[in-house]
């Protein structure tokens, strides 16, 4: 099963993508927007990953002697780990003022605008 | 728009990038190959400037740039959630009152913490030699702190963490990132670029050039945005209550 790791991170996603669109919370919702972006972590660690491979560290390692994992794609993963948690973090702090104006955290009840 | 039309509609849609995501996946180079020549690049160039985490040396030397921008959006998340999360005028601050704390939990939470601190540091410190950095060791060194809320009170922690402090911290450890950048261009290089500086010996804490600086100024700024994010939703949660009768 060569691409089950890639389908593994495409239902990851489309999870993340139905819970996104029928949540009636926005809470659930920002949990999902994160699920979703799990899905690239899967995606990414999949892509470099190397058949017996360990970490690319070489404090213990000699070099040369272990083939060691793509170290490009951990570094765009450790990436979009900070992007998504401070993404979060925003998001977050907007639901807490959402719920503050409007006394609901249901996207469906935010229709109206107030001033 | 009703629930139903919406859920037909995502059906549509998602069942439409399932099957383009699936088609791509089959197209993809197989899982666990061999060909890596990105990676294979990067761990020759990290070796040849002697730093033995690879990660740390693609984050901080190779891609010095991108992390750049990436400090810059946690800078700018941190100030958005201080804007958005700020005391308006129709809410006052209400002293939280010390509760209870169960005897084991207070014990566990003071004996690990001086431990977690450490660790956190100790990650921070490591970073271009084992598994690790700034990010990692920030966040373990910024939720240590935040044990004592849960061994002692709410005032305790807040004794030990003055925020306006870490909030400078913060700005502090950012411009830290982009003065090392300038520091290049006075000494000769490119912004950023890794070749002032002596590479020092393999796998000691002084190796890898510019890398353990740009590596610590991330840890400080990690850890003091961390500080502020959670300062700011427990203030929330705890303090900051809205005037009664609305």
């Amino acid at each position: 099963m060569h691409v089950l790791p890639y389908l593994v991170a495409a239902w990851v996603f489309l999870a993340g993508c139905y819970g996104l669109a029928t949540s009636r919370n926005l809470i659930h919702a920002v949990g999902c927007l994160s699920v979703c972006q799990s899905a690239t972590y899967v995606l990414l660690l999949a892509v470099g990953y190397r058949d017996g491979g360990t970490a690319p560290v070489f404090s213990d390692l000699e070099p040369g002697s272990r083939p060691v994992v793509d170290p490009v794609v951990q570094a765009l993963a450790l990436t979009d780990v900070v992007v998504g948690a401070t993404v979060t973090a925003l998001l977050l702090a907007l639901v807490v003022q959402i719920s503050k104006r409007h006394r609901t955290v249901d996207p469906d009840e935010l229709s109206e605008l107030r001033g | 728009m009703n629930r139903r039309t919406r859920l037909w509609l995502v059906a549509a849609g998602g069942g439409g990038l399932a099957v383009l995501l699936v088609a791509a996946c089959l197209e993809l180079p197989a899982f666990g190959g061999a060909s890596h020549p990105y990676g294979d690049r990067a761990v020759r160039a990290s070796l040849s400037r002697h730093t033995a985490n690879t990660i740390a040396s693609v984050n901080f030397d190779q891609r010095a740039y991108d992390t750049l921008g990436e400090m810059t959006i946690l800078f700018a998340a941190v100030l958005g959630c201080v804007v958005l999360l700020r005391q308006t005028r129709d809410e006052h601050r209400a002293r939280p009152e010390p509760e209870e704390v169960a005897p084991p939990v207070r014990r566990y939470a003071l004996v690990v913490l001086p431990v977690a601190l450490l660790t956190g540091l100790y990650v921070i410190a490591h970073g271009q030699l084992s598994p690790g950095g700034g990010f990692q060791g920030g966040v373990v060194a910024a939720t240590a702190l935040h044990l004592l809320y849960l061994g002692a009170d709410y005032r305790a922690l807040e004794r030990i963490r003055p925020v306006g402090r870490y909030e400078v911290g913060d700005a502090v450890a950012a411009s830290a990132y982009v003065i090392t950048g300038l520091a290049c261009l006075i000494g000769g290089t490119a912004f950023l670029a890794n070749t002032v500086l002596p590479y020092g010996t393999f796998n000691t804490l002084s190796s890898g050039g510019t890398v353990p600086l740009l590596n610590a100024a991330i840890g400080m700024e990690v850890a003091c945005a961390v500080v502020v994010l959670l300062a700011r939703f427990l203030d929330q949660a705890v303090e900051i209550e809205e005037e009664s009768g609305k």
